[in-house]
Parts: structure tokens; sequence; C-alpha cells
């Protein structure tokens, strides 16, 4: 037996490893490690450099360094857009975050009846594009709201007081979620411990319940913030002079045809969100330790007193949630709110803008709307296949790439939708290139969806793949299997609900989105939630009132459709795995966010 | 050890060195596996036995080092191509197949006709007794009957090397027991080449043909599970494996004699040290002679009862050598010869050291 334990050294052991034979799977790997790379550099990289690169430079394509940020600056009427969405931003934040949070104490830590219908009506404005309730509420306070005319009271909605009312219904589902899934890991343990040691109900909330979902709170103010900072529809329709980031980048654009100011202010305004996206990354690397495996969960006790109140504030908040669209649809299904409320279908003929295409016979859909359910359905197809995939290539095909790509795929969910359409249109409207070939088509739109939306799935996927057996590939490659058979017979399957929740998640917002396709569409290739903001500008708000309500319905029809799948794919799953029901709690929800 | 045919080893590794960063992992392992051999790589955590079974298996690549299989040089096929079986700590059996379906997963590559799979997959289930739970889930079985399964499905296609990562590791002491026999019985059966991973002494005892020792990234000691109780090489392997006393002295004048305090101990024979410097003898508790054993024998000392500990079969008796209070040696007496002897807790007992079963090792080494 020859042993050489010679006491080699680190420095005396080469850096470098044996090196396999290349064989067609590990080729296989790197080639499809490469188009995601491909993908990532044409479609994020790269346009936001361009954005980065045209804030340097004049109109004519002249380099003038910095002159672009000191104008903007020192211009008192653009200027002004950075403290405008800073304001809205906060004071929107403090609102939403206050009131989700007593809504989600309320549905996880009483007994109330009706949780589950509050649950569902607080989801409603996940179906909506933001514009929803700035157009409700232009109906409800508006010159000629229906509380305007009946108490001549003009509450002034147009500006700061309108967004921040809208931006708060618009925001209510995701700072909720966030806060029933903090409110839910709690440890039952901690509770018992200061009921022990005598503590009162509100010291026991001030020094366990509010320490515990610390993190859960900080986790939705940086998301609501920068769902507010970030937005373009509210604004846009309730705003008035009131001017914003978001808005200013288009009017710049749109208005002016400045695109380098537009440029400028896209750059000011990646700040604040990836400064939110950063620290809220910290965050909640530190939730995860909070919880120990050990807890025992809470068990919520009867206090008819406490819940009492807390039943009517749930009734208080879903009735407003629900009214803003039942304005929206008796608005679509009256003659002329608020003055002739005769029922007719006549906002539903959309005259205004676009046009109607013949599906078959004298079946004829509003094209904007086909699109729309189009242009979702693609994005939630392909955009669930890159984001899972591109996710499995990362996790389980270790190679030096990984990190960066990893850390590429977590840049779009910091940039604002507008920039990304900016950025879009400097790649793509270019004469001569070929990626010109894009522009104009639904082919840019869908691939806009799905970079703008992709950081949440390919995070989704990455925890999913994480919980698998890391030896799952390993034993398939001792036996010879290839990977990517492994791939679809086992890690497709168990990651089932994951995938479901992706593509859910893809269409609902590809649906309702705005910002980054507002830039992109183009004769032909308009979109639901474009038309709307279209006719609300051309002054046909009934139409558009008509058009979201069409728009909400597709959602929800959708999400039925998900919720039937889901049901299916859970019951065949409880057969082999306890871990599936989980998944669905937290992701089954119909956002991500 | 090594046998003497012509045949070419099952496994030959040579001059394997791997290294994490700058942190090393294995420095320089050189190794053989004899054709049905059973193997076991035994060392506390962080040894490097699994980093050295997973550049075996080709999931890990070394920095340096050649891996043979069967005579060819295997050092850069993928480990699709090495024709192995592995089963991990963690069963890693997918969850969502039947029983039957895991097991087969690896014949349906092979161009291997349905009617000789299904037939392939009852005989192994036969094998690990498990034919009934055929059209179960994973999660549907208990720990040991799952580690089984996935025994089976490593099996399955007819492997000529099985690769076991701390295979039982996560079971319970009851099944574990169990499970080893049925794995030794199951390699014999088969004549299977096996190289299983374990920090558990007991495990590797029980189970080996022959034991690697290691410690730090080397091979401390190679041995049949006997020379490696008995005869263990160096301190490091006199510690990790069974239970050993270990008595601190320094060389006597006379060679082969050591010095404890003012008595003066005889040994077996070892390396010769200058007189004076320091050395550790060791003796396991079993080995230590009382009562009419120990009145004749050689090396004898009186020590002080200071705790007796009932361990079922037998007792562990505390010992303290003469001018100390606390006790450094440990000895079992099984418990009708505890009440032969006479043994108090506070009272004095004589006992023999064998000469034989003293070790010697040099201290630091």
């Amino acid at each position: 037996m020859a042993i050489l334990p010679a006491d080699a050294s680190a420095a005396a052991i080469p850096d470098s490893t044996v090196r396999h034979r290349l064989d067609g799977q590990t080729v296989l790997r790197y080639v499809l490690i490469g188009l995601l790379g491909l993908f990532l550099y044409f479609f994020v990289l790269y346009p936001m450099s361009q954005v980065l690169w045209r804030s340097l430079l004049d109109n004519d394509g002249g380099f003038i360094g910095a002159a672009n940020y000191v104008r903007y600056f020192s211009t008192p009427a653009i200027a002004a857009s950075i403290t405008n969405s800073l304001y809205v931003s906060v004071v929107a934040m403090i609102i939403t975050v206050g009131l989700a949070f007593v809504y989600a104490y309320a549905l996880t830590r009483t007994l109330m009846p009706w949780r589950g219908v509050f649950r569902v009506i607080a989801m409603l404005p996940i179906f909506a594009p933001s514009m929803v309730q700035a157009i409700a509420f232009v109906f409800l306070f508006g010159n000629n709201g229906i509380w305007t005319r009946t108490t001549g009271i003009n509450i002034g909605v147009y500006g700061a007081k309108g967004i921040v009312m809208a931006e708060v219904f618009y925001c209510f589902p995701h700072a909720m979620l966030i806060l029933i899934a903090a409110l839910s890991a709690s440890d039952a343990r901690l509770y018992e411990a200061a009921a022990a040691l005598g503590a009162s109900r509100l010291k026991t909330f001030f020094t366990v319940t509010l320490p515990g979902v610390k993190y859960g709170l900080m986790s939705a103010c940086f998301v609501v913030f920068t769902l507010v900072i970030t937005d373009f529809g509210a604004p846009k329709i309730i705003g008035g002079k009131f001017s914003v980031m978001a808005t200013e980048i288009y009017n710049q654009v749109i208005g002016q045809q400045n695109f380098t100011m537009g440029a400028t202010v896209s750059v000011v305004l990646l700040i604040p969100a990836l400064v939110a996206f950063v620290v809220d990354r910290l965050v909640q690397r530190r939730q995860y330790a909070l919880v120990s495996s050990s807890a025992k969960p809470l068990e919520p006790r009867k206090n008819p007193l406490v819940e009492g109140g807390l039943f009517a504030y749930c009734v208080i908040i879903a009735a407003s949630i629900t009214s803003i669209y039942l304005v929206t649809l008796v608005v679509s299904l009256v003659a002329r709110w608020p003055y002739n409320l005769t029922l007719t279908l006549k906002h539903y003929s959309f005259d205004a803008v676009g046009v109607w295409t013949r599906l078959f016979g004298t079946v004829y859909v509003y094209t904007p709307l086909l699109n729309s359910i189009y242009v979702s359905l693609l994005t939630a197809v392909v955009g669930t296949a890159i984001a899972f995939i591109g996710a499995y290539l990362v996790e389980k095909c270790r190679t030096v790439a990984s990190t960066p790509l990893y850390m590429i795929s977590l840049l779009p969910l910091s940039i604002p939708g507008m920039v990304l359409g900016l950025a879009y249109i400097f790649t793509f409207n270019v004469s001569g290139s070929i990626l010109n070939r894009l522009y104009g088509t639904l082919a840019i739109l869908i691939i806009s969806n799905l970079v703008h939306y992709f950081t949440v799935p390919f995070l989704t996927a990455t925890t999913s793949l994480k919980q698998m057996d890391a030896e799952f590939e390993n034993v398939a490659a001792s036996m010879g299997v290839p990977f990517y058979k492994t791939f679809w017979r086992v890690t497709v399957p168990i990651a089932l609900p994951s995938i479901i929740a992706i593509s859910m998640y893809f269409f609902l917002n590809a649906m309702v989105t705005l910002s980054a396709v507002v830039f992109l569409v183009a004769p032909g290739t308009e979109l639901a939630a474009v038309a709307v903001l279209l006719m609300d500008d051309a002054g046909d708000t009934e139409q558009a009132a008509a058009l979201s309500v069409l728009i909400v319905a597709v959602g929800l029809a959708v999400r039925f459709v998900y919720w039937l799948a889901m049901r299916r794919v859970t019951r065949r799953a409880q057969a082999w795995t306890q871990t599936a029901p989980d998944q669905l709690t937290v992701m089954g929800t119909g956002s991500l966010a | 050890m090594a046998s003497p045919e012509p045949r070419p080893h099952a496994v030959d590794l040579d001059g394997i060195a791997k290294k994490f960063g700058s942190v090393v992992a294995l420095k320089s392992i050189s190794l053989s596996v004899g054709d049905a051999e059973f193997v076991c790589f035994l060392g506390p955590s962080g040894c490097g036995k699994t980093t050295l079974l997973r550049i075996i298996a080709g999931l890990e690549r070394q920095n340096v080092g050649v891996v043979g299989m069967a005579g060819r040089d295997v050092s850069s096929l993928p480990p699709s191509e090495r024709n192995y079986g592995i089963v991990f700590q963690s069963y890693a059996l997918f969850p969502n197949l039947t029983v039957a379906q895991n097991v087969a997963y690896g014949l349906e590559t092979r161009r291997v006709p349905r009617a000789r799979i299904a037939e392939r997959v009852d005989e192994l289930l036969d094998l690990v007794h498990l034919r009934p739970h055929k059209h179960r889930y994973p999660a549907q079985l208990s720990g040991g009957e799952q580690q089984r399964v996935a025994l089976a499905r490593a099996l399955a296609p007819s492997p000529s090397l099985l690769l076991l990562d701390e295979p039982l590791s996560a079971l319970d002491a009851r099944v574990r027991q169990s499970l080893r026999l049925e794995i030794k019985a199951l390699q014999r059966r088969l004549g299977i080449t096996t190289i299983m991973v374990t920090h558990d002494q007991e495990e590797a005892l029980t189970m080996a043909d022959r034991i690697v020792v290691m410690n730090h990234g080397v091979v401390e000691q190679i041995g049949s599970p006997f020379e490696i109780y008995t005869e263990p090489s160096t301190l490091f392997v006199a510690r990790f494996v069974g239970h050993m006393n270990f008595i601190q002295a320094t060389a006597g004048e006379k060679p082969g004699w050591a010095r404890v305090g003012s008595v003066e101990l005889r040994h077996r024979p070892g390396p010769r040290l200058p007189v004076g410097s320091r050395l550790t003898l060791a003796i396991r508790p079993e080995e230590i002679l009382i009562g009419p054993a120990a009145r004749d024998g050689e090396n004898r000392i009186v020590t002080r009862v200071c705790a007796i500990q009932f361990l079922g079969a037998f007792s562990r008796l505390g010992l303290a050598l003469p001018g100390e209070t606390t006790p450094t040696l440990e000895c079992d007496v099984a418990v009708n010869a505890l009440a032969e002897v006479g043994v108090r807790e506070g009272a004095e007992l004589p006992l023999a050291l064998k000469p034989e079963a003293l070790r010697i090792f040099s201290d630091g080494g």
C-alpha cells in the first residue's frame, strides 16, 4: 500500500483542477447559460447603459458631461418633480403601511368572521392598472364628482392629495400580503412567556408583536415606496399640474421630444428605487433568522372587544376598496355620470381610441384588449420558462457565471418601468440596427414585460429550487441520466406550484402595466392599459372606465382559472409531499411582491 | 493486505490533492480498493473523507492526482461515464416518483425493454425487502425504508462500484444497527466493490473489510478493523477508534520501560526514545487486569477507585494513579467480577497493566 503523507501546503497544490472531458450535456449547459447571459445583456444591461450614456449627451448626440443634470436641478419647474415624488411616496407609504398593518393584524391574529372575504376584497387592486383608482377618485371627488356635486365641497383632488389617495389603494394589497406573511410567522412561546411574566396586552404588543414584524414592516415600506415613486398611471390621471418624476419623464419624451432630459430624470429616478431595493435585500436577509424552526405557531384567542373594533375597521376598508370598483363599474354602465343614470352599454363601444379586430364570423374584439391578452399570455409562458430555467441554470449548474447572472437578474426589480421603456427606445429605435426590427412589434412589449417583472419570479424559482435536495442531479448523473431528463421528470413536477404562481404573476402584471409599454406601443400594437390612458387624455373618461372594467374582468377570470389549476396540482402533490400547500399560502395569492 | 492477484484494483487513487480556495482538504492521498472489497473512509467531520468520495464519483474535481477504476484512468471522465451507484445521507429520492419509478430511473435511459425493467425493479425490491411498498411514494416510507430504496436505485443499473456517503447518519440508532447488517450482507452477496464514508467508528468496525482512517486531509492508517483497533499506528487513531486510556510518561533508562511518576512500567516494543523524553502510554479499558488475574502479572500498580459507572453488562471504573486524586484510568469490569473483587468507591484496587497491551506513542506524533 503506497501512502504518500507528503505534507503538501496550499501553495504546493496548483489552483487549477483536473478537467473533465466535455460531453454533450456539459456543452448544452454552457450554451444555455450563454443564452441567458445574452438575454440579460441585450435586454437589461445594454439598454440601461444607453440611458446612462444618453443623459450625458445633448439632443444632437454631442457629449456635454453633467450639463443635463445641472439643468435639471437648476430649473425649478423640473426639479420640483424630485421633491414632489419623494413627498407623495413617503406620505403614501406611511398611510398605506399603517392601514395595511391593522388590516393584516385583524386577519391573522383574531378569530373575527369574514377573514377570507376581507382578504379577497383587499386583493382587488392587484387586478387593475393604477389608473383605475385615480379615475374613480375623479368621479367621486373631481370637479364633477358625485361628492363635490352633492355636498358642494371641492376637496381639490387633482394634485398631491389625489395621487396619495389613489396610491394608497393601489399599494394596499402589496403591503397587506407582506404584513400577513410577517404576522403569520410568529412564535407562540414568546407570547406564553410574556403572559407568564404578567405583561399586559399593550405591553406584549409593543415588546413582542412589533419587534417580531419589524423586518416585515420595513419590507412593506420599501415595496410601497418603490411602487409609488415609480408609478406613472395614477399621477398622470389625477396629478393635474403636480409633476412627479415618472410623469416628468413622459412629458420630456412624449411632450417635448427631449430625450436626453428624459434620460437624465430617469437616472435620478433610478437612485431612490435602487437604494430602497438594496436596503430591502439586506433587511430580508435578516428576517429569515428571526423565527426559529422550533417555533410554535400562534393560535389566536377570542377577544370580543378587540375583534368588534377590528371587524368594524375591516368593513370600512373593504367597503372603500369595493366602492372604487363599484363606482368604475357604474360609471361605465350609465349614460352620463352623475347627471343621467340610465343604463347603457354605449361606453363599451370604444370608438375613441384604437380599432376592433374580427376574430371570426361576426365576432369582433377590441384590438387593444386582444393585444393585452395575447401579450400577457406570451409573457406568462415565455417569462415563466426563462425565469425558471434561468434560476435552474444559476442555482444547479454552478459556474463562474452564476454569481454575475444572479446579480443581473435582481437588477430589473429596481428599474422603474418608465426608465426601462425609455431604455428600450434608445436600444431598439435605432435605424439601421438589427435590433430595430423589434421596434413597433408585440414582441418588444412581451420582452419589456418579462424583463420588467423578471426578478420576483426568478427569486421565487430560486427559492423553490434551493428547497430541493442538491444531490438529485448527482444521483441522476451517476446513473447516466441526462440533466434535462431529470429537470423535466423531477425538478419541474416538484416546483409546479411555484411555476404556476410565477406564470400568474407575469400574466396579471402584464395585463395592468402601463409604465414601460407606454413608450413602446405603436399603431396596431396598442395595449388596453395604454388605451385607458389615451381615452382619459382625450376626455372619454367613461370609456376609460369601461375598458378598466374589462381589464379587471379578464384578470379575475384568469385568477379563477389559476385557482382551479393550483387546486388540482396541490391535490396531486399532496400524495407525495407536505410542503406544497405551504408554498401555496405564500404565493398563490395573486402577487408575489 | 493487497491481494496478490494480477486483477486490477477496483479503485486506484494516486496522489490526490484538493483545496478549496486556500484551505487544503486533501494532501496527496494514494490508496487502492480491491475487487469486491468493502472499504470505509473513517474520520471526524472536516477530515476530507467526503471530498475524497466525491472526487472518486467525479462530483468534485481534484487539483492533482489520478483516479483509476479497474485499471483505467477515469480522471477526465464526467460522473455519468464512471459506472458507479451512489447513496447519500439525505437519501435524495425523487419525491414525486413512486418507489418502483425511483428504482427504475437509471434503467430507463439504457434502452432496456419495459418488461425487463419491471423484472429488475422487482428483483431489487425483493433484495431490500420492499416489494410490497413499490407503489408508494418516498414520503410514505420510514427513514430506513427510504434509504433501502436509495440503495436499490443505486444498484439497479448494475454498477461496478457502490459509493455510500454517510448512508446511516440520518437514521435512529435501532434502524441504523439493523441496516448495517443488511447492507453488509447485500454487499457480500452481490460481491460489489463498496466505499463507505462514515464518522462512526463502530459502523466502520462492524461493516468494513478495510478501514482508511483520515484526519486533516491525510491518511492516518489503513488496515482491517482488527488491526485498526488493536494496533493503532498513531495517537490520533488510538484516540478516535474505540475507548483508550492515555498515561503521560517519560522514557526510562532501560529500553522498553517508561516512567510514570515514581513507577516504572514495561511497555510494548516501540520506537527508542532518548531517556527522559515525554511519551504517551495507551491501554484499552478492557485490557486492564484486576483481582486474581492482576496478582502475579507484570506492571502491578495500586490505584484508588474514584467512580463506578454502571453501563449494563459491565461497569466502568474511574481509577486514580498513586499520588493522584482525579481518575486518569478507566477500567471495564464485568458485573459478576465486580462483586468477586469487591470494588468499592474510595477503596484501593491493585491492578496489572500487561506490557503487551501497553502501547507507546512518542508525543507529537
